[in-house]
């Protein structure tokens, strides 16, 4: 039986009848069309999926949409504030942080939850705060690079 | 992957929880860990699932007495930075930080954890080496079972059907004391494919007591209660280390045969040891 659920998706407001069995990733890509967060292993290793439920950096494959319901859930859609990017996403850019980019959007987001945590991680903290996110380029040296920058810009 | 389709109830309170799983036949949701992996696998098809996250009073961290109360939908993140975990027991507070990684600690639970009694959890290395009690509640009744007595088998625990966990009490730590979790963690998964959780009060040169919790090496977590005797009776690290796992049969798999692992197991079984011995005071 489909349930009717409501939360607030980058600020915005969403309403919609799921199925139980709806997984949060599929949700965010399908329904509500923000498709930023990305599905790369399906088995919550990746951190592809990883969006900010209620503040916390969460695996969106690992979570129906009805547990979200009535809860903030912030997107790398989200992140930009009047068209200026993110600290971090500036970070990301400057240091050339990304290959293919597909890891990306789960990336920056773990970086914000990482700063936020821990406004001035050592390498090894960032390497830490980073374990579930996978980047299969491998381009991990930038990833830390870029994280390093935001947080000596006060990200 | 998707799951099969199922009946979902988010109860608001304990009382209309327990009376969804009284009939012990529905599926209990705490964090989804491990629950939703299985079910977007097939592995676990439930028809009816009770999700415990909008439950209110089952979540939070407090300290009454000497013991720490720690409700069961207690986030690991929760565990890991609360102030009170990291005065009071902060063999469980480091042993959370080891759990899968920061998002999967966001979201996993102590109860959900517990009560899944995966055989490489980290947590019930942690709970038998604190000696922790696990709190259980159904609707007809509450009963504590202490942790030695709860994990019984691979995902098999002494939860009866109807029943939940309520909340772990970890009798807090003694200041003096040192303690330790040393784990190896699968490469891929992050699990344990062995861990070892330490405690260590010292009285003077002398070990007076030892408790060390073993997870990942067989179908349950165990105490080395042989390596705390060693240490209790004035034998070196070494000589306790080297009993760790005596009598067990170790889990064998593709990444580490029984032989490799019971290795394992003690050299980081000295390794929890030693540190647990610096930290005690």
């Amino acid at each position: 039986m489909k349930r009717k659920i409501s939360l607030t998706i980058n600020g915005k407001s969403y309403t919609d009848e799921v199925e139980p069995r709806l997984l949060l990733i599929h949700y965010l890509r399908e329904v509500a069309g923000l498709t930023g967060p990305h599905i790369g292993c399906e088995t919550s290793i990746c951190g592809a999926c990883t969006v900010m439920l209620d503040g916390r950096t969460v695996k969106s494959c690992t979570m129906f949409a009805v547990q979200a319901d009535g809860r903030q859930i912030l997107t790398i859609e989200g992140l930009a504030a009047d068209g200026k990017l993110d600290p971090v996403q500036e970070a990301f850019w400057n240091e050339h942080g990304l290959q293919c980019g597909f890891c990306t959007p789960g990336m920056i987001l773990s970086s914000k939850q990482l700063l936020e945590d821990n406004p001035n991680p050592t390498d090894q903290e960032i390497r830490h705060g980073l374990e579930g996110n996978l980047c299969r380029c491998t381009g991990y040296q930038h990833i830390v690079n870029a994280v390093r920058a935001a947080a000596k810009a006060g990200a | 992957m998707i799951p099969q389709t199922f009946e979902y109830t988010a109860p608001q309170t304990l009382e209309e929880a327990l009376g969804l799983i009284a009939g012990g036949d529905r599926k209990i949701l705490a964090g989804g860990m491990s629950l939703i992996p299985l079910m977007k696998l097939r592995l676990a098809t439930p028809g009816e699932v009770v999700d415990l996250g909008r439950v209110s009073g089952l979540n939070g961290i407090s300290e009454n007495g000497g013991v720490v109360s720690i409700g069961a939908m207690t986030t690991h993140h929760a565990i890991e930075t609360s102030r009170v975990t990291r005065a009071h027991c902060p063999l469980l507070a480091e042993t959370a930080g080891h759990i899968g990684d920061v998002q999967v600690r966001n979201v996993g639970t102590l109860g959900g954890a517990v009560a899944h009694a995966d055989p490489a959890a980290d947590y019930p290395a942690a709970l038998l080496a604190l000696e922790a009690q696990i709190k259980l509640i159904s609707a007809q009744a509450t009963r504590s079972v202490a942790a030695s007595d709860f994990f019984l088998d691979a995902f098999t625990t002494a939860l009866e059907p109807g029943e939940i966990v309520l909340e772990v009490e970890v009798p807090a730590e003694d200041q003096s004391e040192g303690y330790s979790y040393e784990k190896v963690p699968h490469p891929a998964s992050g699990f344990a494919v062995v861990g070892i959780a330490a405690r260590i009060k010292k009285d003077g040169n002398r070990i007076a007591m030892a408790r060390i919790g073993v997870t990942g090496m067989g179908a349950h977590a165990f105490r080395a209660l042989a390596a705390e005797k060693v240490l209790e009776n004035g034998g070196s690290v070494a000589d306790a280390a080297a009993t760790v796992g005596d009598g067990e049969t170790p889990n064998s798999d593709l990444y580490a045969s029984a032989d490799y692992r019971l290795h394992l197991a003690r050299v980081h079984a000295a390794r929890a040891l030693a540190t647990a011995i610096s930290r005690a005071s």
